[in-house]
């Protein structure tokens, strides 16, 4: 990164990941978000990023999928993902949703989706 | 992005505690077709926003590292939810059409249940690179025209061969403004999805 005299916004993304610009662990906009339980509360660790605190001050709430943390911190989900790439490798948060299903859903799942579908709207 | 203070943050609308489980299904249509408005008739909460970056250049945030020297571009993303069942939530996303956004749809598309397209018959061909990108990312889809008020009625046998439809693809007629009516859209989608899946099982 060498542009001086850059936009702050344009560069964010690059320092809040340090550099990174992915994961190591793949995280889809879908995939729930927790904290672990009995994590130790990284929040006041003077080694926590401020966006890391402020994801785990989010999701110490309630569990949360990917986009929604994104949108309620401001950041791009690419940028989430990989802070809580971090999070999750040092225990602090875990997903609750499964990998994506890559070769399609099942038929027991759409039925889930439709029968829910009909009960709501 | 990030220009908002922490202090202006929403409210976080949690999950229920046995939701375990998330799908999500791509709204998709070109500009002011009513995305937006559909979600929010549908979702559980008030729609959210993300603010994604891309290169000007067509390349996603992931290669921001590497090729800082290009412009960058921030789109907007809507989305919104539902909760379908004690143990498994649906996600909403509002999908632009337009070519430019193809590196959003990589991330957005991949698991996607199936994508409603939204469709303005006064504006119909701009449906045709929203269809592409749906297809090219492997989805299957249902076409929903969102009924404006200003349009002409909608025939739709006439709009099917306009839009060079497979015989197979539903078309429905549909309100995004109205829950009831943008739910049935969505259950069209999921009847096919269904019909699909039962046909080539997995
Ligand atoms: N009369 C009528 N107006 C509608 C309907 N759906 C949407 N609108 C209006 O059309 C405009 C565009 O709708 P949006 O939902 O913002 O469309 P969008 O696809 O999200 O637009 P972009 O995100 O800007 O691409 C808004 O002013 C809506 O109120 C409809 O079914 N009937
Ligand atoms: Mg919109």
């Amino acid at each position: 990164m060498t542009g001086a005299g850059r936009d702050d916004d344009l560069v964010r993304p690059y320092v809040v990941t340090g550099g990174r610009a992915r994961s190591r662990i793949s995280f889809d906009v879908v995939t729930l978000v927790v904290t672990v339980a009995g994590a130790p509360a990284a929040g006041h660790d003077a080694h926590a990023s401020p966006e890391e605190r402020r994801m785990l001050a989010l999701c110490r709430g309630g569990a949360l999928s990917v986009a929604e943390i994104s949108a309620y911190l401001h950041l791009p989900t690419s940028v989430t993902k990989v802070v809580l790439g971090d999070l999750t490798e040092a225990g602090l948060v875990a997903t609750r949703a499964p990998a994506p299903v890559v070769t399609g859903p099942s038929v027991e799942l759409l039925q889930e989706v439709l029968d829910g579908l009909r009960a709501l709207v | 992005m990030g220009s908002a203070p922490w202090s202006e943050r929403p409210q976080a609308a949690y999950l229920g505690a046995t939701v375990e489980r998330s799908v999500k299904i791509l709204i998709a249509g070109h500009f002011a077709v009513g995305k937006t408005t559909l979600v929010g008739a549908l979702s559980e909460i008030p729609p959210l926003r993300t603010e994604e970056v891309m290169t000007q250049a067509g390349a996603g945030v992931d290669d921001l590292a590497g090729v800082s020297d290009k412009a960058t571009t921030t789109v907007a993303m809507d989305f919104g939810r539902l909760t379908l069942n004690p143990h498994l939530v649906l996600y909403l996303f509002g999908a632009p059409g337009q070519k430019r956004f193809q590196p959003l749809w990589r991330d957005l598309a991949y698991g996607a249940l199936g994508a409603l397209v939204l469709a303005d018959t006064r504006r119909l061909q701009e449906s045709f690179p929203v269809m592409d990108m749906v297809e090219e990312h492997g989805l299957p889809y249902v076409v929903a025209v969102n009924q404006f008020d200003d349009a002409p009625a909608v025939d739709l046998p006439v709009l099917r061969r306009a839009l060079d439809l497979l015989e197979e693809t539903p078309l429905v007629v549909c309100d995004a403004r109205h829950r009831a009516s943008a739910g049935q859209a969505l259950i069209t989608l999921v009847q096919y999805l269904l019909t699909r899946a039962v046909k080539e099982p997995v």
